[in-house]
């Protein structure tokens, strides 16, 4: 047995460390297209000084680490490209702390997403979090790190806008609070009225440290909540649908989603507008001004409202399960997207990119976009599904993906979650100050450049 | 190309224009309702293919048989005029197109078509159905289209009813049973309005109903219970069967005490209004008709449509009506359905 | 030797998204996986076997000893069937597993305590090593009958014949179905294995060779209707056994108990407890019987029946099933199923687990222990709370 493997079982036992063949063979790879890189272990830590001993260890050592959730980015931010340890916080589970009237909760750096909502509905019924379509597996902090959206994001930004305070171990191995938690025991703010240290983190997809605590906003849940699907197919139109909607500055969610298949959906974008209240006449108000805000474009034909009773159901489920059945249309179980943040006037050069992709590269399309912050910007993303078995197909969603990125940066948009060969896309394209700024962090942060290397990385 | 059997003459005639004069949306005298029509019939701009909500009615009320609705509809077609938007009403197209993936049962001489609508394939099982639910058809080829006279595309239906009534003659079928009103409607009204044949024999689910009833009479215990009915806009295609539902719920001890909103003054489910004419008009009919089958003290709402039903239930259970479709009531009745525990 | 990796449904392995659904139960409230919960590598998980077994199939990993390790943890408790988010092939999970460690049993690569258990059934015809005569001996003094015309076969299973926790409950129940007038009679010494658990872990042919046998002594018999005391007999009987032509009317002891109580045929006085239910999986997620055990509890005037957080379909397991039971792979551990099932019953403040099942009443009965809550709750089967609620 190598001395690694001795110390880190020494560390987390002998059931928090694996170096057989099966877990680095499952951990060498996410869901998406990009190629596996096997790690030499993969190691799942149940406290904070477990996390902070084997960051020691790999910083002596000058091993790679990785940290994972559940590796549903789908952009290979968990492949260990240059080997190490593959870090999987999952077991690192628990919900630690709500303050109900502050309105925020305090996580560990492996809880589910699909836990706290359970969690929060059971004990704290008049409280929900930003809970994204992802599997509910998912982990809280993975979303945050990677700037990721959920159903609030529409009123209240990124999900990584509501952390209320961050708890992490720094690749030398110290840990870290950030925000108000750095000054006492409650968490409230992730950085004002002080320097904001959290953006050392949020973003940067594992490379300045491992998150071992998130402090998360909880906001008002209500007793009803119900959704309305607008339907229009003349594409300039949605930008000025989604700015009279959000003018009303009472929705929940808006999601804006085009796909040719099945064929009640061909030819058409699709505006579903979630919206909640605490009575049935806050509902019906807000039902009726939402009608009205459109009306024009009722009146003109051009679009209209949807029936919903097949369909409600499925919309109001949260997470809503139906998101991964597109991984299965061509029956292979894969799926894989960039979500580009960008300007809504946008929408018809995006959507266009979108079809000219799936024709050019035969691949099978699907597009939803999220609206964000009240219309200052939304993800718009343009999704490629592949049957795992079908190498060439894997490959050309691949080069579609990447092609959708080029676009996207050309357009003036932010990849979202990009894979380390868009990162250097962003990189070459970035202001030449602000990645000085960037490596400059990142060397201060990770001097020997082990966390998550090959990412955020200029060669 | 099938062309609607519409004669001038007898609109031209017409002494009473009750086709519009009896519109619940659109206010006539006599006069104007004659003037209106005859608009329509010659293609002349009228307000009728502006603010027709498409609910049917007129159809019952022309008693010469001379397709008022269908009209308007083949007019608003021909001049580009939309009832719901055009994103809309192309959806219902295309989630209504053939893709070759029916569900066909043990055809011999007789079918039951549960269209496009698994719902009612649900229905249509038990005790009642036992003798033909195994020849059930479900699917976009034998779908009725009736849908489209909503949304102006009388086009539609001439092109897809021919292939849908050819796709029941090349499985044999003889006798065809309509869970649905719109179904029964498409092959009776809509087709000979068409002079479209149909070489086999529709039958009326109601019909059968009451037969089957009258067959499993030592089954039944009255339910003695208060409904209000909701009656659907396509019944307005076949109103020689309407008299049927009153039998039917006689038979099973369901009173149905009168109400305003009943037989030609009924009011419809308003789901199609909505995409039509708006959430305001909707939600007025919505309430009118919910208002007044509360007024009889009635526990039950009855449904004769899915589409009516997904419209209504939840809002006639949020006032303590309890909606059923009637073949369920039916079920229920000969102790095939669990009966609401008091 | 070399053996070619091949199993029947391999043409649907690469769909899986490994997207996770399948660790929860339908609310998300914690994880639902018995292996995952109590191993934590995802590579337990339901989504992990299956895309290690693309792998396997794809001669990209070996059939080695953590492999065969990963496919016996699985307890075949069909949660991921239920809650798989893919339609078109979340019913064929169980059959992948079940397929590969078929795989595995031909490569001779099963885990020991897993080929322990094939031959203990080869050589005994029981996984427990006892001798056959001893199989009827636990319905000494019940006065029940050897089956000869009786209207009801009463099959209790390897757990329920040699088991001490299994043998009071077959001795509970089948007292209080004989008491209560019911025509049933039992195979005693000439019963076996119904082969449940062998098919689970993939040895087809024994299993083929089990049931066949038993079909043969079940017609030779004339047996017509089959009670189980376990619902994983309940579960071959029939699902499995009508392939092989054995169709039997097959109910579970709580199925006719509840009839027999609504007949009055029972009648119950007072009986003040806090109970809750567990279900056992091959009678819930499997078979989909999750009312009858509950009817039974309500119809007993004082008891107060309270639900366990996880409950009906979204109940987690004791980890008995897939043969975890004799073969212990899951472990005692804290994270251990039965331990954690245990710790939700306690939270429920009930004082006793009603418990339907032979494998989950001694799971739950070693985890009161390793809980030391033994002063706190009480695991007791559905049949001996009703016998303890009977008018005198």
């Amino acid at each position: 047995m190598s001395d690694i493997l001795k110390s880190l079982i020494e560390i987390l036992g002998d059931r928090g460390v694996s170096n057989s063949a099966e877990e680095l063979w499952f951990y060498s790879r996410d869901p998406g297209v990009l190629a596996p890189h096997l790690p030499d272990y993969v190691v799942a830590p149940e406290t904070t000084e477990h996390v902070q001993k084997v960051v020691q260890l790999a910083n002596r050592e000058r091993i790679p680490i990785v940290p994972m959730g559940n590796g549903m980015a789908l952009t290979g931010l968990v492949i260990p490209l240059k080997g190490g340890i593959v870090m999987d916080m999952k077991r690192m589970n628990k919900i630690l702390e709500v303050n109900e009237k502050a309105r925020y909760v305090v996580v560990e750096g492996g809880t589910s997403q699909g836990v706290l909502k359970a969690y929060l509905q059971d004990h704290y019924p008049r409280l929900r979090h930003s809970l994204p379509d992802a599997p509910p597996v998912t982990t809280i902090a993975a979303n945050v790190a990677l700037h990721g959206q959920g159903r609030l994001t529409q009123q209240y930004g990124f999900n990584s806008d509501m952390v209320t305070g961050l708890e992490v171990v720094l690749p030398t191995g110290d840990i870290c609070k950030i925000g108000s938690p750095s000054l006492g025991p409650y968490w409230f703010s992730k950085g004002p009225t002080l320097p904001d240290l959290s953006g050392l983190f949020l973003g940067w997809l594992g490379t300045t440290g491992i998150i071992t605590k998130v402090g998360l906003k909880l906001y008002p849940n209500k007793k009803f909540r119900d959704v309305e699907l607008f339907v229009t197919d003349k594409v300039e139109l949605v930008s000025e649908v989604l700015y009279k909607l959000t003018h009303l500055e009472m929705l929940e969610d808006i999601n804006v989603w085009f796909q040719p298949k099945p064929l009640m959906f061909k030819d058409n974008y699709h505006i579903t507008i979630y919206f909640t209240g605490d009575t049935e006449e806050e509902i019906e108000f807000k039902r009726r001004m939402i009608w009205d805000s459109v009306q024009e474009f009722i009146d003109t034909k051009d679009g209209g409202f949807m029936g919903l009773q097949f369909m409600k159901e499925r919309l109001l489920e949260m997470p809503q399960r139906g998101v991964a059945d597109f991984a299965d249309v061509p029956k292979g179980g894969g799926f894989e997207y960039s979500g580009p943040i960008t300007l809504i006037e946008h929408f018809p050069q995006y959507a266009a990119k979108v079809i000219e992709l799936a024709a050019k590269y035969n691949v099978l399309y699907a597009s939803s976009a999220r609206i964000i912050s009240g219309g200052h910007s939304m993800m718009f993303s343009i999704s490629f599904a592949f049957n795992r078995k079908d190498q060439a197909m894997m490959s050309r969603v691949k080069n579609a993906l990447d092609e959708a990125t080029e676009f996207a940066l050309k357009m003036g948009g932010i990849p979202w979650k990009p894979n380390f060969m868009e990162q250097k896309m962003v990189m070459q394209k970035m202001d030449p100050n602000t990645l000085k700024l960037l490596q400059m962090v990142k060397r201060n942060l990770d001097p020997q450049g082990i966390m998550n290397p090959g990412n955020w990385e200029v060669s | 190309m099938y062309a609607l059997k519409f004669d001038e003459k007898v609109c031209a005639a017409c002494p009473s224009a009750d086709c519009l004069s009896k519109c619940q949306y659109m206010t006539f005298n006599k006069i104007e309702a004659h003037e209106e029509m005859m608009k329509v019939v010659k293609g002349q701009d009228s307000r009728v293919l502006k603010d027709c909500v498409t609910c049917y009615a007129c159809e019952e009320y022309c008693k010469r048989g001379n397709h008022p609705f269908y009209l308007i509809s083949e007019r608003r077609e021909e001049k580009g005029i939309y009832t719901a938007p055009r994103p809309i009403t192309n959806q219902w197209i295309n989630m209504t197109q053939m893709q070759g993936k029916s569900m066909v049962g043990n055809i011999k001489d007789r079918a039951v078509s549960s269209c496009l609508i698994p719902a009612l394939g649900g229905l249509g099982s038990g005790e009642i159905f036992k003798e033909v639910a195994s020849a059930l058809v479900l699917g976009a080829e034998f779908m009725c289209p009736a849908v489209h006279t909503h949304f102006a595309k009388m086009s539609v239906i001439k092109e897809r009813l021919p292939i849908v009534i050819e796709n029941f003659n090349r499985l044999g079928v003889k006798e065809l049973i309509c869970l649905h009103d719109e179904c029964y409607g498409t092959y009776t009204s809509i087709a000979s309005a068409y002079g479209m044949k149909v070489p086999f024999q529709p039958i009326y689910y109601m019909d059968f109903l009451l037969d089957r009833l009258k067959q499993l009479k030592d089954k039944i215990k009255p339910l003695n219970i208060k409904a209000a009915y909701q009656r659907p806009c396509s019944n307005r295609l076949i109103p020689d069967k309407h008299p049927l539902v009153k039998e039917i719920l006689d038979f099973i001890g369901v009173e149905l005490p009168d109400r305003e909103y009943q037989g030609e003054n009924c009011l419809c489910c308003a789901d199609i209004l909505r995409s039509v004419s708006g959430y305001r008009l909707a939600d007025d009919v919505q309430q009118r008709n919910i208002e007044d089958m509360l007024k009889t003290g009635a526990k039950y709402c009855v449904f004769n449509c899915p589409a009516c039903q997904s419209a209504l239930s939840e809002k006639v259970a949020k006032k303590g009506l309890r909606p059923i479709h009637i073949i369920d009531l039916c079920k229920m009745a000969i102790g095939e359905k669990e009966r609401e525990v008091k | 030797m070399e053996y070619e990796h091949l199993i029947e449904h391999a043409e649907i392995v690469h769909r899986c998204f490994r997207c996770g659904y399948c660790k929860f139960p339908g609310d998300y409230v914690d994880f639902n996986c018995p292996s995952y919960k109590a191993f934590g590598w995802d590579t337990y998980s339901p989504g992990g076997r299956m895309w290690l077994i693309r792998a396997w199939l794809n001669d990209e990993i070996d059939s080695s000893p953590h492999f065969a390790e990963i496919l016996y943890s699985c307890v075949a408790c069909d949660n991921c069937k239920d809650q798989c988010v893919f339609p078109k092939f979340k019913d064929y999970l169980p059959d992948i597993f079940q397929e590969t460690k078929a795989g595995l049993v031909t490569e001779g690569k099963v885990p020991p305590a897993v080929r322990d258990y094939f031959k203990a059934i080869i050589a005994n015809g029981n996984p427990f090593k006892a001798p056959q005569k001893l199989r009827g001996t636990w319905a000494e003094g019940t006065g029940i009958q050897s089956f000869s015309n009786h209207e009801y076969l009463f099959y209790v299973g390897c757990v329920g014949s040699y088991d001490e926790v299994g043998i009071e409950m077959a001795r509970s129940v089948g007292t209080l179905l004989h008491e209560s007038g019911l025509s049933i009679g039992i195979l005693g010494s000439q019963e076996t294995c119904d082969g449940n658990e062998v098919k689970v872990l993939g040895e087809i042919g024994l299993f083929s060779q089990l049931a066949e046998e038993n079909i043969r002594k079940f017609k030779e018999k004339g047996v017509r209707k089959i009670i189980t005391l376990d619902p994983h007999a309940l579960n071959v009987f029939k699902k499995e056994y009508p392939k092989l032509g054995g169709n039997f009317n097959v109910f579970h002891y709580t199925e006719i108990l509840a009839g027999l109580i609504r007949e009055k045929r029972i009648s119950l006085s007072d009986y003040r407890a806090k109970v809750t239910y567990h279900d056992p999986c091959y009678l819930g997620r499997h078979n989909l019987i999750y009312a009858p055990p509950r009817e039974i509890l309500k119809h007993i005037p004082g008891l107060e029946l309270v639900e366990m957080r996880r409950n009906n379909v979204n109940a987690f397991c004791c980890g008995g099933g897939g043969g975890n039971f004799f073969t212990d792979i899951l472990g005692a551990g804290n994270n251990s199923p039965s331990r954690v099932r245990i710790r939700e019953a306690i939270e429920t403040g009930a004082r006793m687990v009603a418990v339907a099942c032979p494998s989950c009443a001694k799971m739950l009965t070693d985890a009161v222990k390793m809980e030391e809550q033994e002063d706190k709750l009480e695991v007791l089967n559905i049949a001996e709370i009703v016998r303890r609620a009977r008018s005198k």
